[in-house]
């Protein structure tokens, strides 16, 4: 206990306590061995058993951990959300998958109108709809407001035409959120609007891209031709960019809890630094190899320092400023060092990917985890594009 | 959780920044040391007033029983402003280690480290030991009123400036065990002690001793004979955590004037942060900043926890907090280009000043052996 003159402290309330007794006992018991190994390496489910997770999480009245109670949310504190995100990290419980739950979502219970939220919001928490994010596209990628997909408006309909890029997971959802171009005239971002489609609607293709990690996560979509109903427009015409700004606000919970997921692969790189052989003993106890994981876990525990502060701060309404990005930045970079780190430990094994010819890898989950943090500095904006945000918004330069 | 400060620590920190605007400007600062003055005794009178001085002090000695939080909000201004006055020593070294004292001479010698006429200081390193706390090869021998310590110690913060040392020495024991360390009060004048006094790139005025044959009471041991490692260990945990602010308020405003300067400074007909090379930098400098400020709340508040990894967790911020405030320094200097590299701008101070703070109680790469050894243990 500290002295009784400071406020500070990370001690949790008794009521929260409570709760973090609550939450440990559900990921101990329900969390399946079959998913840890490959969340422990920073890999991603396959997609039928994150719907499998989503619909658990759901049934214990926990399918969207954010959002507000009136919309079937849990209404948690930021403190309660740190609790949970930290709960399914030491357990190595699988992250829920957020372009339903933390990307649309939150768009639609901001500025949906009432027939939009009831259509749509209880089937993003039983994960009986899959959403994919029709934002990228070839030639709009950091620079997403001069996106070129057109949306015209005819009778009670618009028909929109054009390609999205980069569309995780189009392969297995059956809607998908589109920023399209409904003005082509004027500031490029003025003329957007967002847009709600159903994948089995004609003029609809998706062609697979498989990243360099052999896996199918993401894809090119083809829009020929594709009548989508006018009341599938969210809030008003031309006002799509502002939309994605509530998103924002929303960042610093979403960021928070992928950073607490770092513990598991600092886990299992030290486990497999202890595990791997030399000459000498264990790789462990070379002091180069202790010296560097040393390092890595130093930044980590940093980086949670920050986003404990975040977490606080949020609980007491006050504003964080850039934190949210500088996490993400420091969050991606730090990733992608660990799992270097955690393949470069294993040594010949790190060879070991998969079968002769071309059959899809067995059992590498490092290796995996590894090349698809390579990723995590590029989506949702470059880390070099958050600096330049966080140069102009924060730093005034 | 929570990262607030009370009020009366906010009250704290106004007063702190007001005494600095008042008294502690560059300018003023930079005349002093350019005078050879590094500790200023009036100022130190003042500080003491304030009741700075007072606050860590134990309630039963007339002090205020202040809490790490309390010296934070100090070292921050103390960093930010490049304070010279021994702080460590007198609101961190003499609280924790006087009240410990075996002879009478406790409560007259806390007092005067409240009222800033003496200053206690520790010698925490000896040649052989480099960083090591535990490395004590100096020797108390016992003799009929006491004990004779004979030894080198390498280092002493303030140590040209201090009345008292307390040296650590071995009783029993050897080598860098931790038992068999005995902590004992030395006067400055103590015959047979010699104070090598030495400045520091950061004007700071330290010591190295050198101890032959000098004699102490029984009186002069400090908590318990043989147990003095842990007394110790606690006393500089507690001095990290405050040197650690210390590098925040350095830092932070060192990254404050380079931002500035960005913004002001034209070449090629625009202001210079209009360079997104340079945005970058400031970015990633204000990043640097955030993770610090962050390691060292948690650092903070774990120093006087029961938390089993408060160890690993003081040594993780002592080892960051090194690395990102000397990079924010470093590119302080270059992004003010020549002038960064003047002794007439803060930015090359500041950079000397937290050179100092990572070398204090070991720097980063001592950290981080001690982090790894910890998470091993």
């Amino acid at each position: 206990m500290l002295f009784d003159r400071t406020l500070m402290d990370l001690d949790l309330d008794p009521a929260d306590r409570a709760f973090r007794d609550e939450v440990r006992a559900f990921f101990t018991e329900n969390t399946p061995d079959a998913f840890k190994a490959r969340v422990r390496a920073g890999m991603r489910l396959e997609p039928h058993e994150f719907v499998a997770w989503q619909k658990l999480l759901h049934a214990r009245g926990w399918g969207a951990p954010s959002w507000p109670k009136e919309y079937g949310g849990t209404g948690w504190t930021p403190t309660q959300l740190y609790i949970f995100e930290s709960e399914a990290s030491l357990a190595d419980a699988p992250v829920q998958y957020h372009q339903g739950l933390e990307l649309i979502g939150p768009i639609i219970f901001t500025f949906g109108n009432a027939e939009q939220k009831a259509r749509y919001l209880p089937r993003i928490l039983s994960s009986d709809d899959w959403w994919c994010q029709g934002y990228s596209e070839p030639n709009a990628g950091s620079d997403l407001a001069s996106l070129s997909t057109r949306a015209v408006r005819d009778g009670d309909c618009y028909v929109v035409d054009g390609q999205k890029m980069w569309t995780s997971y189009a392969q297995v959802a059956n809607r998908m959120f589109c920023l399209v171009r409904t003005d082509p005239e004027g500031r490029k971002q003025a003329g957007i609007s967002l847009l709600l489609l159903d994948i089995d609607m004609p003029g609809v293709s998706i062609r697979p891209i498989i990243t360099m990690d052999e896996i199918h996560h993401t894809n090119e979509v083809f829009l020929d031709n594709v009548r989508v109903p006018a009341a599938n427009l969210i809030g008003e015409e031309g006002q799509g960019w502002g939309y994605g700004k509530v998103l924002l606000d929303r960042e610093r919970g979403v960021t928070a809890a992928t950073t607490m997921r770092l513990r598991q692969q600092l886990r299992g790189a030290r486990a497999a630094a202890a595990q791997a052989r030399t000459s000498q003993g264990a790789l462990l106890d070379d002091p180069v190899t202790a010296d560097r994981l040393a390092q890595l876990e130093i930044e980590v525990i940093a980086l949670e320092g920050m986003v404990m502060r975040t977490m606080a701060e949020a609980a007491s309404g006050k504003d964080s400023g850039p934190r949210a990005s500088m996490i993400k930045v420091r969050w991606s970079e730090l990733l992608q060092e660990v799992t270097e780190f955690w393949v470069e430990t294993m040594g010949y094994d790190a060879a070991a990917f998969g079968p002769i010819g071309n059959g899809a890898p067995t059992e590498p989950w490092p290796m995996m985890g590894m090349l698809y943090s390579r990723v995590t500095s590029i989506y949702g904006g470059a880390n070099e594009i958050q600096r330049n945000i966080i140069a102009r918004r924060a730093l005034g330069l | 959780m929570n990262f607030e400060l009370t009020d009366e620590q906010r009250l704290l920190q106004d007063s702190v920044q007001r005494f600095a605007r008042d008294h502690y400007d560059f300018s003023a600062w930079r005349a002093r040391t350019g005078r050879g003055v590094g500790f200023d005794r009036g100022l130190w009178k003042q500080m003491a007033d304030l009741g700075w001085l007072s606050l860590t002090a134990p309630e039963e000695d007339g002090g205020l029983g202040g809490s790490p939080v309390d010296t934070m909000v100090i070292m921050e201004g103390v960093g930010r402003a490049l304070m010279l006055e021994p702080f460590v020593a007198s609101t961190v070294f003499a609280p924790t280690l006087l009240p410990r004292l075996a002879g009478s001479e406790r409560t007259e010698l806390i007092a005067a480290a409240m009222a800033g006429t003496a200053v206690v200081t520790l010698a925490d390193a000896e040649p052989d030991g480099r960083f090591d706390l535990a490395a004590v090869s100096t020797r108390a021998e016992r003799t009929a009123a006491g004990f004779r310590l004979t030894g080198e110690k390498s280092h002493a913060l303030d140590g040209a400036e201090a009345d008292w040392f307390v040296v650590p020495a071995r009783t029993s024991g050897e080598g860098a065990e931790e038992a068999g360390i005995t902590l004992f009060l030395v006067a400055r004048d103590a015959p047979g002690l010699a104070v090598h006094a030495i400045r520091a790139m950061d004007h700071r005025r330290n010591a190295s001793l050198s101890l032959d044959g000098v004699e102490v009471s029984a009186g002069a041991v400090i908590g318990e004979v043989g147990q003095g490692f842990g007394l110790a260990r606690h006393a500089v945990d507690l001095a990290i955590v405050a040197r650690l602010a210390e590098a925040v308020g350095a830092m932070e405003a060192a990254y404050e004037q380079t931002l500035q300067h960005l913004k002001t400074r034209k070449q090629f007909g625009q202001a210079i942060g209009s360079f997104q090379a340079l945005q970058h930098r400031a970015v990633d400098m204000a990043i640097a900043c955030e993770e610090a400020r962050s390691m060292t709340y948690l650092a903070t508040i774990a120093v006087s926890s029961s938390d089993p990894a408060r160890r690993q967790t003081i040594a993780a911020a002592k080892a960051r907090v090194g690395q990102t405030s000397l990079y924010v320094a470093r590119q302080a200097v270059q992004l003010h280009g020549g002038m960064g590299f003047s002794d007439e701008l803060a930015i090359g101070h500041y950079l000397k000043r937290l050179v100092m703070i990572d070398l204090a109680f070991g720097n980063a790469a001592e950290h981080r052996r001690q982090f790894a050894a910890a998470r091993a243990a």
